[in-house]
């Protein structure tokens, strides 16, 4: 029988649903991340690894060292590893043309507000690697700019690269769809008045369809970054259609399961299982 | 349904029987507590130290 590990951190339902679908297709090794010892080059013997940590350093290294045992694992740390990082992302997004937003980079707080003159006002400015809207920005003015960069450039690291883009005027909604092995077999609206739609950050959940194009848009993006399970954040212009904003290397689910009633994690299961099989 | 002990308040917390290590539970004294498997392999409760910078998607 196949045996797989699944790497985690956070026990949330995402990972209990996860679980009880591994557990129906495989031998399951469950690995709490944070309580082991991972010796690289020597593992529990997995023949794959499903990566859940909700840490991003836990997730990169933990598929790290099951690769070094020889077990296939979905993602790949290189995939996870280049998916967290947004400027990354976009050049990899951009040399797939796929379309997203107008993003500039800057690297002092005067070039960050050249760069928000050019885009227009209002701007959005997020943090190279962050997640859940987190430390994401609306500024509505050149002032709002400047203090943003200026606590940017204070909190030094990474912090330092601003990343700048155009704020699209969307619906007061965008979409989270989630790819499974080059298919999107669902996908979910956030609807919210504020800018940040994120789920977890309140926004509402309803389904929505996955018509040719997004699903074609969907698809690529993750072949893109190497994204084998990803949720891709997607974002409607009224003039440009489809924009990709990100591609999730761990993507969070349970709302897609609940609004759309898809098996998302019995889906996932299914594909990390078949890939062995292979 | 193992009954543990809140490191915060002392109150009792049942948590279930397939809780696993890293996973979250409210207790009524408001605290967010962290299921671990503490050094002789028993389940036991910390407080969860809250989102770190590192996490997400």
């Amino acid at each position: 029988m196949t045996v797989v590990a699944l790497l985690y951190d956070v026990a949330r339902l995402d990972e209990k649903m996860l679980i009880k679908e591994l557990r129906e297709r495989a031998r399951l090794h469950l690995i709490h991340v944070p309580s082991s010892v991972l010796e690289m080059g020597r593992g529990p013997g997995v023949d794959a690894a499903l990566e859940r940590c909700v840490s991003h350093y836990n997730a990169v290294s933990s598929a790290a060292a099951a690769e070094s045992w020889g077990a296939r694992t979905v993602n790949t740390a290189e995939s996870i590893a280049l998916s967290a990082d947004k400027a990354v992302t976009q050049a990899l997004l951009h040399r797939a043309g796929i379309p997203t937003p107008r993003t500039m980079l800057a690297y002092s707080v005067e070039s960050a507000v050249r760069a928000a003159r050019d885009l227009g006002l209002p701007v959005v400015l997020k943090p190279l690697m962050g997640s859940w809207g987190r430390l994401a920005a609306l500024a509505g003015d050149e002032e709002a700019v400047r203090a943003v960069s200026e606590h940017r450039e204070y909190l030094g690291g990474p912090y330092r690269v601003h990343y700048i883009q155009e704020y699209v005027r969307k619906p007061g909604r965008d979409i989270r769809a989630m790819c499974i092995g080059g298919e999107a077999p669902a996908a979910i609206y956030r609807v919210s008045s504020h800018w940040i739609t994120n789920t977890a950050r309140g926004g509402r959940a309803e389904p929505a369809r996955v018509d040719g194009e997004l699903e074609d848009l969907v698809v690529r993006s993750c072949e893109a970054v190497g994204v084998e399970v990803g949720g891709v954040d997607v974002v409607e212009d009224p003039e440009r259609g489809y924009l990709v904003l990100e591609v999730n290397a761990v993507p969070e689910f349970k709302n897609i399961v609940r609004v759309t009633g898809v098996n998302v994690p019995g889906l996932i299961a299914e594909y990390l299982v078949s890939r062995v099989r292979r | 349904m193992p009954e543990l002990r809140c490191p915060i308040c002392g109150g009792p917390v049942r948590v279930d029987d397939d809780a696993l290590p890293g996973e979250l539970v409210e207790h009524d004294c408001g605290a967010v507590l962290e299921v671990y498997q503490d050094g002789e392999g028993r389940l036991s409760l910390r407080p969860f130290e809250g989102v770190q910078e590192d996490w997400g998607e």
